[in-house]
């Protein structure tokens, strides 16, 4: 288990480190100067010059890139150059929005999607089936961000339950706050209820077919000890697998629900980072997410450990 | 220029504002507290540090005061100094302060402390975005506690309009490193918190020495930058006004709404289909004359729901200075044609039109593609980002076409800078402008103007479009908010809720 966990760790390393090449060499090609992008159209030439060496613009690569290195290694980011604020205050602040919002959605998604898998796995190729397979096309085909003004119009001008938009914050307003995050989670998680429930379906198809779920079933056990305690622990292995990889695509890729609902999440930042040649901003940002995706992967791996022995022995 | 983010949200939101449900009031509004929605983020707050308008807009003169004010009719009058004189040779001008004048953390108001705000903007080695406004100031003394002196090097008939401007507001040496975070000022508003990407809150300032006339307690300027969402926010009562609302084919919605009113005045902002006279085929006055026939500037404006002023030169129609050059090259799409013969393209030839991501370019952008076809210019859009834009088209002047609005107030000085991106070089303007600059009578100004606006249309250096509208969407029973953008600023001074 150890040797297996720092294999996996020593991996994860080695990819932070040249994930650090490519998110410096990718920011130094964004077409734009940064100075111009602050100082605007009536700069002069040497007020240009002078705001360039005041953020080491001028500097050798080299020497910016190991700026940036050690300053990740001190956790010290830097300042953004747009709001003057420190790089860690900005993404700390975003993602007291965005991780709560990415976790409601993936819980809310595996909570639903999971039981619907199972349940359309037993009633294999009858109604119960191909409704919930029904449901996950429609599911999938929605684009979430129609889904959810769609949400909004029902649920915050006609009923007027939750709010249209905007986030208190967690100091201000922690009960509000709750609220806000509610209708973006629901409308970011409905494809991925979709995909889960596939992914959980067709894992368990493959399960039921077993031998030993038939030797579980010969024994006399439970219809609902068959499905939960034999069958779904082994579908499990790809239901984990997949809902890492939208775990990930949750943090970074809520934009345009984030917009929708007005939410100041990590998405938003990132957009608005890149549109500003925030230049610190976008290295640490992207950085933060390829440590954040090698984490879920990382956990992914310990929970294949923990359902399934066989890797722990053979990886 | 500024930069308007829309994105493809439009339809929905239509959708929303068609089902016409009213959304409730969040809470009930307080009477003097206000939520203002704005499209853009201000980056940093200090508009030393940074050229965005959302800067100016949130702070100048809410909390930075400059030497002069501008009104909302866009006249000077008295701000941080409450008279001045002028010398007849334009070159001395004595400023007379305040007294009593305190800033937000307690500090005093004198003649050193503008001194210090006013050096700072043309120093040496100074990164103020706008230094280029100020470097015809050769030196700037304290008389005496309450008596400012600013002698030029050359007389520049701008300079109390720039020195009015919120580019020119007025810092403590104590505070101004820091104002980009914690803005410190003088005037009616102090700052309380930023919420990155979300929102930044003022409260009033007690100490301000006309606080009796300041009705607002407590202002929140949002930041909401999709224009379905600004619907959503007015109509969920989370916003109460929008100065400058980015949806025109949204607005007839909100007309039809009884709550709120819209109000559409004027801006400084020339749309211009900006040329690159360098070069070819470009460079042939012919040619230019061609593309002007071929614009027909109804159809450009119906493409923004109607809002906007026909404009045939680079200049402001509600300007008293303007004049009428809108029939210089009239619609003709014939006489287009035989100019382009005339100047050896009777097929036309292929044109590329790099446009900046906002939405009024976009919609023009394809209007003009269209009218510029119907006299053989086949022209390809590409889309660029604010970034590209300003480094491909406007520093490398690496382009053919562009569309652009100039929402700087007195801009016409452009057409007689060398380098800049139209690449238009003509002895005869720069001459002209010397004169603008340098006039001491203001009647005289204006007539010379005049000849600037003439020279540049009969030029048609620019594809000359049409004047952005400002539209304004606010609760009814608001009252005191600017119709027109005469400088970029949401000047809260006056503003109240109806009692």
């Amino acid at each position: 288990m150890i040797e297996f966990l720092s294999r996996r760790l020593a991996a994860a390393l080695i990819t932070l480190v040249l994930a650090t090449f490519v998110v410096f060499a990718v920011v130094e090609v964004l077409p734009g100067d940064p100075a111009l992008v602050m100082l605007g159209t009536d700069a002069r030439p040497d007020t240009l010059a002078a705001l360039r060496a005041q953020y080491g613009f001028d500097q050798p690569l080299t020497v910016q890139y190991l700026h940036w290195i050690g300053g990740l290694l001190t956790f010290d980011l830097g300042a953004s150059h747009a709001y003057g604020t420190p790089v860690a205050k900005l993404i700390g602040d975003r993602l007291a929005v965005t991780l709560p919002l990415a976790g409601l959605a993936l819980g809310w998604a595996l909570l639903v999607a999971v039981p619907l898998g199972v349940f359309a796995a037993w009633r294999h190729g009858r109604a119960g089936d191909w409704g919930v397979m029904g449901f996950t096309q429609i599911g999938i085909s929605i684009p979430n961000f129609w889904f959810g003004i769609v949400l909004v119009l029902v649920f915050a001008v006609t009923w007027q339950i939750f709010p249209a938009g905007g986030f208190p914050g967690w100091a201000q307003d922690a009960p509000r706050s709750l609220l806000a995050l509610v209708l973006p989670a629901i409308a970011l998680s409905l494809s991925e209820i979709a995909i889960l429930t596939r992914v959980t379906r067709s894992a368990m198809l493959d399960t039921l077919r077993e031998d030993y779920v038939r030797t579980a079933r010969a024994k006399g056990a439970s219809e609902a000890t068959v499905l939960f305690r034999h069958a779904l622990r082994n579908a499990l292995i790809p239901v984990t697998t997949v809902a890492g990889l939208i775990a990930g695509f949750l943090v970074a890729g809520a934009v345009i629900i984030e917009s929708v609902f007005r939410l100041p999440g990590v998405g938003q930042l990132v957009y608005d980072s890149i549109n500003n040649r925030d230049l610190a901003v976008i290295k640490n940002v992207v950085i933060l997410f390829t440590i954040l995706v090698l984490a879920v992967n990382l956990l992914v791996d310990v929970a294949y450990a923990l359902l399934d022995p066989r890797p722990r022995v053979t990886a | 220029m500024e930069a308007l983010h829309r994105r493809h949200l439009l339809g929905a939101a239509g959708a929303l504002a068609s089902v016409g449900l009213f959304g409730p009031e969040v809470w009930a509004q307080a009477k003097d507290r206000l939520v203002i929605g704005m499209s853009l983020e201000p980056p940093v707050l200090d508009p030393t540090k940074n050229a965005a308008a959302a800067i100016r807009e949130l702070t100048c003169p809410n909390v930075y005061e400059s030497l002069g004010r501008i009104d909302r009719t866009g006249a000077i009058g008295p701000g941080l100094a409450k008279s001045w004189t002028i010398s007849p040779d334009g070159k001395e001008y004595v400023f007379k302060l305040h007294t009593g004048v305190k800033f937000h953390d307690g500090e005093a108001l004198d003649a050193s402390v503008v001194k210090f705000s006013i050096d700072r903007l043309f120093a040496p080695g100074s990164t103020v975005p706008a230094k280029s406004l100020y470097t015809d100031i050769d030196k700037v003394e304290a008389v005496d506690p309450a008596t400012v002196k600013v002698t030029l090097k050359s007389p520049n008939s701008y300079l109390l309009y720039n020195l009015s401007l919120g580019d020119a507001g007025i810092m403590h040496p104590k505070s101004a490193a820091t104002n980009d975070k914690h803005p410190v000022g003088t005037g009616p508003f102090v700052f309380k918190e930023r919420k990155e990407g979300d929102s930044v809150s003022f409260a009033k300032f007690a100490g301000y020495r006309d606080a009796g006339a300041i009705k607002l307690n407590s202002v929140i300027f949002k930041v909401v930058k999709d224009p379905s969402a600004q619907v959503s926010a007015l109509l969920a009562g989370d916003v109460d006004a929008f100065p400058g609302f980015q949806a025109p084919e949204l607005v007839a919605r909100l007309r039809k709404d009884a709550r709120f009113a819209v109000v559409v005045g004027t801006t400084e902002g020339e749309v211009i289909m900006a040329t690159n006279n360098g070069k070819k085929p470009f460079n042939d006055l012919k040619v230019r004359q061609a593309m002007a026939h071929a614009i027909n500037r109804k159809d450009l404006i119906d493409a923004e729901s109607g809002f906007g002023t026909p404009i045939g030169s680079h200049f402001p129609p509600h300007n008293k200075a303007y004049v009428d050059l809108t029939g210089t090259y009239p619609f003709d799409i014939a006489k287009g044609k035989a100019l382009l013969a005339e100047a050896g393209y009777p097929h036309g030839f292929e044109a590329s039109l790099k446009l900046p991501p906002v939405g009024y370019a976009q919609r023009a952008g394809e209007v003009l593609a269209s009218q510029l076809g119907k006299i053989g210019i086949k022209v390809a859009i590409t889309q660029l980002q604010w970034p590209q834009w300003l480094s491909e088209v406007f520093k490398e002047r690496n382009y053919d076409l562009t569309v652009v609005a100039h929402t700087e107030a007195n801009d016409l000085d452009r057409y007689a800078r060398d380098g800049y991106y139209w690449n238009y070089d003509s002895a005869e303007f720069k001459a002209k402008w010397r004169q603008v600059v340098e006039a001491t009578d203001f009647a005289k100004r204006d007539e010379l103007l005049k000849d600037c606006q003439r020279i540049i249309a009969r030029d048609a250096v620019n594809g000359f479009l049409y004047q952005l509208a400002k539209i304004g969407v606010w609760k009814k029973e608001l009252v005191g908010m600017w119709e027109n953008s005469p400088t970029p600023s949401v000047d809260l001074t006056g503003v109240h809720w109806k009692a």
